[in-house]
């Protein structure tokens, strides 16, 4: 479903991402694994064309869509959870998610519908509804924006980070959640660097080091891997 | 009790026309962070719009709807001439680009119309006067204050109860963000230079009422006061614009009515006096905007 082939990503004359390749089957929930400074997140923004793509080519269901701006990206099913989270701050919660399904707005009664689901998944979010998003705490944030992805019914979730800088127990939650998601049948690719909580929830996996693949599988045979702090620092 | 009263209507009227003017200036550049130096040029052409539809017989509301459209054209121009083919460039061509732009509509009234001031035609309403509290006060002024009343309500409602509204909103704090929900960049950027245009239009007709005539730099004072009220206001937010639309008025009309008469030619100098004191009590401006941002 989603193809990533030889994609490079460049900031000027540093390549962070080096010709990789990866594929996520549709309804798979697929793990990109790696240290600070991989190439992770640059891959993903450059999927979500939030970057420019030097190199390589990204197909979704056979279409080309390397290098296509942020807005068609989202249309052509793919929605992305940033890592820096984003919500918009002065907007309230609501407001938040309905942007989320600006590309659905003729279909209000669908739309509601996804609302009262989301808010159902998100309890905490229903309570919040009419406050503004930059009052959340850093969970609740994740929580909604995760939440506003899922609102323009993506085929494919592109989730950057979801466990930055918040307490483990939010993590736990955060990660039951997308467990959940994944039960929906959206197709996941997740980039984490908590590769232990990312194996838990995940099909497969790829480990970036250096802007390179430097090993994939299972996430059982990706767990399984001794010398994974070597594959990931490259000791 | 009849001075207070004078003195309310003079800061409400003269605050009103500024906060509209400092509006039409912070909507585009709290998406792009960018001034469009070419905002005093929407308020020349709803200007000169009136005075060539002004022999057409036509009833005077019409002309001023003409006049209202045309800087909303000249708006949406602005945009599709001086700012998309170079938005992603640099903030130095596109400051270029919106000089050149504002030149080039003031050279092209110099050479097509003429260099004189022209007369507008403007309703016998401007004209009067009226009588409120035993202060006498030219109806213009309760016109401006109404205008800005209607005209601030519709825009937080357009801003607050609209899909549009939100998502300008949103594009404000964080383009790239709102751009990966689905909202697309050319459709907000427009907008907001439409909504620009519709503002200087309304906010022409209300100016120059005042003077009676249009000339070609008629753009340079509404231009500097939207500059100045929003640096006071805080260049971020929409609502500090109409604050320091109204502070601006505030210490103006404080200032026109406190000076004597010799130093009155001073004005402006005491007026940036205090908002060099108001930025360096808060450097920021008044309003804080959102939290991030960044342009595009």
């Amino acid at each position: 479903m989603l193809e990533v082939e030889e994609l490079e990503v460049r900031y000027g004359a540093i390549r962070a991402v080096r010709g990789i390749s990866l594929r996520v089957a549709s309804g798979e929930l697929v793990a990109l694994v790696g240290a600070n400074g991989a190439g992770k997140s640059s891959t993903l923004m450059c999927i979500a064309g939030a970057l420019k793509a030097a190199a390589g080519s990204v197909h979704l269901d056979g279409e080309d869509i390397t290098s296509g701006k942020p807005e068609t990206i989202v249309r052509r099913g793919i929605a992305t959870v940033p890592e820096t989270r984003d919500v918009f701050p002065d907007l309230t919660v609501d407001e938040n998610l309905m942007l989320g399904s600006y590309i659905r707005r003729g279909d209000g009664k669908g739309v509601a519908e996804d609302r009262a689901r989301m808010l159902s998944l998100f309890p905490r979010l229903a309570e919040r509804a009419a406050q503004p998003a930059g009052t959340l705490s850093g969970g609740e944030q994740q929580m909604l924006v995760i939440a506003r992805a899922m609102m323009s019914r993506p085929k494919v979730l592109l989730l950057d980070e979801p466990s930055l800088g918040l307490a483990p127990v939010i993590v736990d939650q955060i990660f039951e959640m997308i467990a959940v998601l994944k039960k929906t049948g959206v197709t996941i690719l997740l980039v984490e660097q908590n590769v232990g909580k990312a194996l838990s929830v995940a099909d497969r996996a790829y480990v970036m080091r250096l802007g390179r693949i430097a090993a994939s599988g299972t996430a059982a045979e990706i767990g399984a891997q001794t010398d994974l702090s070597a594959l990931y620092l490259g000791a | 009790m009849t001075f207070a009263i004078q003195f309310l209507i003079d800061v409400l009227s003269l605050g009103g026309a500024y906060a509209l003017m400092a509006l039409g200036l912070v909507i585009v550049y709290g998406i792009l962070r960018l001034v469009n130096f070419a905002y005093g040029e929407l308020i020349m052409v709803a200007g000169y719009s009136m005075f060539l539809v002004g022999g057409s017989g036509l009833p005077w509301l019409i002309m001023a709807m003409v006049a209202v459209g045309m800087a909303v054209l000249a708006g949406i121009a602005t945009d599709y001439i001086a700012f998309r083919p170079v938005r992603a460039k640099s903030v130095t061509a596109v400051l270029i680009t919106s000089f050149a732009f504002s030149t080039l509509l003031q050279n092209a009234a110099l050479l097509f119309i003429s260099p004189r001031p022209q007369t507008v035609p403007l309703p016998d309403l401007f004209s009067e006067t009226v009588t409120i509290g035993g202060a006498i006060t030219p109806l213009r002024n309760l016109i401006t204050i109404a205008a800005a009343v209607i005209l601030l309500a519709l825009f937080a409602l357009l801003m607050r109860r609209t899909v549009l509204g939100i998502a300008m909103r949103a594009a404000a704090t964080n383009f790239t963000m709102a751009r990966m929900l689905g909202v697309p960049a050319n459709l907000i950027i427009s907008s907001a230079f439409a909504i620009s245009g519709f503002l200087a239009g309304v906010v022409g007709l209300l100016w120059i009422g005042r003077i009676g005539t249009v000339v070609p730099g008629i753009g340079l004072e509404p231009l500097l006061v939207a500059f100045i009220a929003t640096v006071i206001g805080g260049m971020r937010s929409l609502s500090g614009a109409v604050v320091g639309g109204f502070l601006l008025a505030l210490i103006d009309t404080t200032l026109n009515y406190t000076l004597p008469q010799d130093l009155l030619k001073f004005r402006d100098a005491f007026t940036f006096s205090l908002v060099i004191l108001i930025l360096l009590w808060r450097p920021e401006g008044l309003v804080k905007g959102p939290a991030s941002g960044q342009r595009t």
